[in-house]
């Protein structure tokens, strides 16, 4: 088995597990790191489909932006989380439906 | 075979922090997952973005995250889930079992014949990425502004609030006969319910 078909069950193994992740936990910061785990996936993906067509270095540079997006996603997730167990007293996800109809 | 030990070490990793119980841990395997990312990426020959995703991903975010778990606590909340675990496995696994079928094996289709460098690919190519990035980037700086100035704001609401109440007793009896509650009439209940939302 080559390496990009191992990196590519990696891919696989990250979306999962990054999937699974928002799909179990409550907790606000917790979302936020299943969400790194599947940018991670992202990550190793699009670097895989580049290598496997020839163009490394355009991956790169997909890559790099996706990189900038994922650390500005973390950065403000995390203020908000913050900013919800400072307002609320919780960091579940269920105590923000209060506004529910 | 080191590819098949440094993906089993990623995908470990990343189950462990989802399914740890503290926030702290989590935090930390995030990173082993970032660290171990950035070795695989090396070895798929992008040593740019591995250095970027070594520096940023297991370096800056793991530093948010504590920072972040530090200010917020560490709540828990493992008891209750949003679905049951038997129903949420076979969703990945139904998930992964159709992505794998459309994506594996996946096979190299050959290098191109004069692909251009990283950096013009960057800077050229992909010019508009990088004024994304910009619009990005400030896009972040300004959330977070707004989001600690409104911590700040409220903070010196109540100060000041403290402060009208300490100086409000003092200015009465150092009055000469003209009491200071005339002059400035006392909010109303409404008001001061405007002033602290």
């Amino acid at each position: 088995m080559s390496a990009l078909n191992w990196v590519t069950l990696g891919v696989l193994g990250l979306l999962g597990a990054g999937l699974y992740g928002l799909l179990i936990t409550r907790n606000l910061i917790k979302v936020v790191i299943a969400l790194q785990i599947l940018v991670k996936g992202a990550l190793l993906a699009l670097v895989a489909a580049g290598q496997a067509s020839g163009q490394i270095n355009l991956g790169q540079s997909l890559a790099v932006t996706v990189i900038v997006a994922d650390t500005v996603v973390a950065v403000v997730g995390l203020a908000l989380a913050v900013q919800v167990k400072r307002l609320v007293g919780t960091l579940d996800v269920k105590a923000l439906s209060n506004l529910r109809g | 075979m080191i590819d098949a030990v440094l993906v089993a070490g990623t995908v470990l990793c990343a189950v462990r922090a989802i399914r740890a119980t503290q926030l702290l841990s989590s935090a930390l395997w995030l990173a082993g997952v970032s660290a171990l990312a950035s070795i695989l990426l090396y070895r798929l020959g992008a040593p740019q973005i591995a250095v970027i995703e070594l520096s940023v991903g297991a370096g800056l975010v793991t530093v948010l995250f504590v920072f972040a778990i530090s200010i917020a606590g560490d709540d828990g909340l493992t008891e209750r889930e949003f679905l049951p675990n038997w129903l949420a496995l076979g969703l990945i696994a139904l998930f992964a079992g159709l992505l794998g079928w459309m994506i594996l094996p996946l096979e190299e289709t050959g290098v191109a014949a004069a692909e251009a460098t990283f950096e013009s690919v960057l800077w050229s190519d992909r010019a508009l990425d990088v004024l994304v990035q910009i619009v990005l980037i400030f896009s972040g700086v300004l959330c977070l502004v707004t989001l600690l100035k409104e911590r700040h704001t409220s903070a010196q609401q109540q100060a000041l609030a403290g402060r009208e109440e300490r100086e409000r007793p003092s200015a009465a009896v150092s009055g000469n006969g003209h009491h200071p509650q005339a002059a400035v009439p006392d909010p109303s209940p409404a008001e001061v319910e405007e002033i602290h939302a």
